[in-house]
């Protein structure tokens, strides 16, 4: 082990700043990352332990105790949930006898849940080793079940439990063009590097993230900034259940998404660039890396750029499962190897970013269309959508459809566009940009794809009137919770706090005043959260609460009072040691006073 | 007498800290007594509160006879209300949520240094502890909640003397700010 961690910071240059790269990799060969590798990476990028550590505990993918040679991960996604993704894992559980969320004894396997892993068009989806599967069933289970028992290395799995589709439904504006490799960037230098920011705001193109920030105007910044050492980013941490079209983006059109960072590094003057790839989407890393070498080989990257003097390289990056990492600073943060923890804002990236350098942060999408942007101008672009916001939107939609897949739509479109050519019928309600998002219901499908309506970062979850309100609410809660950065108070506690209390509704313990406090804790999340994910994090109440408050009301009981857990049961273990079962060892679930 | 606001306190798992906090309002108790008669309390060593209209709870639930005697409190009192870090949250008792019950038990009874006749008290007398220790509020409903550890006189004074005014208790930030 000493010799592989030697070499790998030899390879990492002793950088602190590559520590979530190293770490990925001593998890991937150790299966958890041993004490004497923390010692002697303190050492050897001479950080302290602790803080090596804190960055071990802050993501999902790194573990301090040992996992099993294969570490298996179920999605969780509502939209795994819907296609049975319990009783699967349970299968699961059962037929390779390990417990969800423990090692197996003989440390061959472990098995735990993992937030969404952008597989929702073809889930139940999981990983294996980092890997991505597909379309879990009891046959595959069975299949993967044998390979592990047989130790199968993963190399010799059937290609065919990896495999991941595109399924592009409905190719629009950005999807239907083809671009050769080096096209934007010719024309880019051709009309000139002003001329072209000019021509990005003229199409009036926003942040396809969800925020919709003016791209020209961002860019402008960035240029502006007195600072010579600038950074491209682009954020590939796809990580809001439902969305899974940066994985198609970067599958089936990386040149496109590649060629828009470097015509932002043109434009803003920047030497270097980083794609951060969530670590679900690892399956994707050598491809891209390949695409890079030919960009390079084709002297679209590296040093003087189709002769124009730009010298522009970029790197991938790699997350390693924390969904805080897709808001902008954390994701910087990450990139610097520390834990994702989100800046204060201002001052912003474009004024210090990486490295505390001016950084543009920039969706994969909002790159690809940028790119498109350069070669066919901006009224190419503009010519559709609405005027507050120009263009398509590619959407990733899932959930109860006939289609799952990608669809791209020129802004504007009604939701009920959407149902009909995705195949959805007799619907409850549609989750529009993920659980940070809104739950429209039935009376909302005239609505429109906008920023000024309906904004969403490409998440569309559709729901039939079989499903269950709650079951949407409770698993989106767990998910904030799961994913709270632990930073400020109001999140990390608050989000705690808003689980146990839908769990406590959820599981029928609810009672007169429940819902007026849990709509008080959500206004306190809310307001008092310091960044997105926490004043996002209530969503999922506040809006099925607006739109439902008869079905909340439903759901209590009518008395004033009652405990969220089995108070009886919490007696139990001291009744087995002290072998009691008299009637004063035992406790009614509500009191004779309600 | 009959006019008098009647309060009853109780500690449960507690360390009565928050009721010497109480008795820190120094002089001003006697201008208390004339407004206020104590049921239950330590004060008054009354073992059954009766209607009361203030109940004043120190402590979280740690065992069986918590939830009992906070169920009576409930019953009996108009206003329930939390007093102290751990009626609020668990506090120091609820350290001991982190160590399985099963360790805390045996630590003190079967394998801890000089246990003679080793056994886990099992008289019926004896309320058994329940698996964590719960705030109050995860227990009962609760109207108010006076943070501190302990909360200090003036946060009592306030809050008693808004609710004998007829007043809604509001506590200055200043009286529960802790930075």
């Amino acid at each position: 082990m000493k010799q592989f961690i030697q070499d790998l910071a030899e390879k990492n240059n002793h950088q602190a700043k590559q520590l979530l790269q190293i770490l990925r990799e001593i998890q991937s060969c150790y299966h958890y990352i041993p004490e004497q590798a923390i010692e002697q990476l303190s050492g050897l990028l001479a950080i302290p332990r602790t803080r090596i550590i804190s960055v071990v505990e802050f993501y999902s993918f790194l573990h301090l105790t040992p996992k099993g040679q294969y570490e298996l991960l179920i999605s969780d996604c509502i939209t795994d949930n819907m296609h049975d993704k319990k009783n699967l894992t349970d299968y699961l559980a059962a037929r390779l006898n390990v417990a969800v969320g423990a090692v197996r004894e003989d440390g061959l396997v472990s098995l735990d849940n993992t937030s969404c892993t952008g597989m929702c068009d073809q889930g139940p989806a999981g990983l294996v080793n980092g890997y991505a599967l597909t379309r879990l069933d009891r046959a595959r289970i069975d299949l993967i079940a044998d390979l592990i028992e047989r130790r199968e290395p993963l190399a010799a799995w059937p290609a065919d439990l990896f495999q991941v589709e595109d399924n592009i439904v409905r190719p629009g504006l950005l999807l239907k063009q083809s671009m050769v490799p080096g096209e934007a960037l010719r024309s880019a230098f051709k009309r000139g590097l002003k001329a072209t920011l000019t021509e990005i705001e003229r199409s009036g193109l926003r942040g396809r993230g969800g925020a919709g920030f003016k791209t020209a105007m961002k860019w402008g910044f960035c240029a502006d900034e007195a600072q010579n050492e600038r950074y491209v980013v682009c954020n590939a941490d796809e990580g809001e259940p439902g969305t899974f079209k940066d994985r198609v983006l970067l599958n089936s059109f990386a040149h496109q998404v590649f060629e828009g960072m470097t015509l932002c590094a043109a434009i803003i003057g920047a030497k270097r660039g980083f794609l951060y790839l969530r670590g679900e989407y690892l399956h994707l890393y050598e491809q891209l890396q390949g695409i890079l070498d030919q960009r390079r080989q084709a002297g679209l990257l590296g040093v003087n750029i189709l002769r124009e003097g730009l010298d522009f390289d970029i790197d991938i990056y790699l997350g390693a499962g924390a969904y805080i990492c897709g808001e902008e600073s954390a994701l910087i943060e990450s990139l610097e190897g520390k834990a994702g923890i989100p800046r204060n804002r201002p001052p912003y990236p474009v004024t210090q970013g990486y490295l505390g350098k001016p950084t543009v942060v920039n969706n994969v999408e909002t790159f690809l269309a940028a790119s498109a942007i350069a070669v066919n101008g901006a009224d190419w672009f503009a010519k559709v959508g609405t005027e507050k916001s120009s263009g398509t939107k590619i959407l990733s939609i899932s959930g109860d459809c006939a289609r799952p897949g990608i669809y791209e739509y020129a802004f504007g479109t009604t939701v009920q566009t959407l149902l009909n050519d995705c195949g959805a019928t007799d619907v409850l309600g549609v989750q529009m940009g993920g659980p940070s998002g809104t739950f429209i219901s039935s009376q909302e499908f005239d609505r429109k794809l906008a920023f000024e309506d309906l904004a969403t970062g490409g998440s569309v979850i559709v729901f039939n009137e079989n499903r269950n309100i709650f079951d949407i609410v409770h698993n989106f809660t767990h998910f904030f919770a799961h994913e709270s950065c632990g930073f400020c108070t109001p999140c990390r506690v608050g989000t705690s706090l808003l689980r146990k209390q839908v769990d406590k509704i959820y599981e029928g313990h609810g009672s007169a005043g429940d819902v007026a406090a849990l709509e008080e804790l959500c206004q306190l999340i809310k307001n008092y959260s310091h960044c997105g994910l926490g004043q996002t994090a209530a969503n999922p109440v506040l809006t099925t609460l607006e739109r439902y408050p008869e079905l909340y009301q439903g759901k209590l009981k009518k008395i004033s009072y009652e405990p969220g857990f089995d108070l009886d049961g919490a007696l139990d273990i001291a009744r087995r040691l002290a072998q009691r079962d008299d009637a004063g060892a035992h406790l009614s679930q509500v009191g004779d006073h309600e | 007498m009959t006019d008098k606001i009647r309060v009853a306190t109780v500690s449960l798992a507690g360390c009565f800290g928050c009721h010497m906090s109480l008795l820190d309002i120094d002089e001003r108790l006697l201008q208390l007594a004339d407004r206020v008669a104590f049921d239950r309390s330590p004060i008054t060593d009354i073992k059954h509160c009766e209607a009361c209209d203030i109940g004043l709870i120190e402590g979280g639930v740690c065992n069986s006879e918590n939830v009992h005697t906070l169920r009576e409190f409930r019953k009996h009192c108009k206003f329930l209300v939390a007093v102290g870090a751990c009626a609020i949250n668990g506090g120091l008792p609820g350290y001991r949520n982190y160590i399985p019950l099963e360790e805390c038990l045996g630590e003190s009874y079967l394998d801890g240094i000089g246990i003679e006749n080793p056994q886990i008290p099992s008289d019926p007398e004896l309320p058994l502890l329940l698996d964590k220790v719960y705030p109050v509020h995860e227990v009962v409903k609760i109207d108010y909640f006076l943070p501190g550890c302990p909360p200090v006189a003036d946060v009592f004074w306030t809050f008693l003397t808004d609710l004998l005014e007829g007043r809604e208790p509001a506590l200055p930030y200043e009286l529960i700010h802790y930075d």
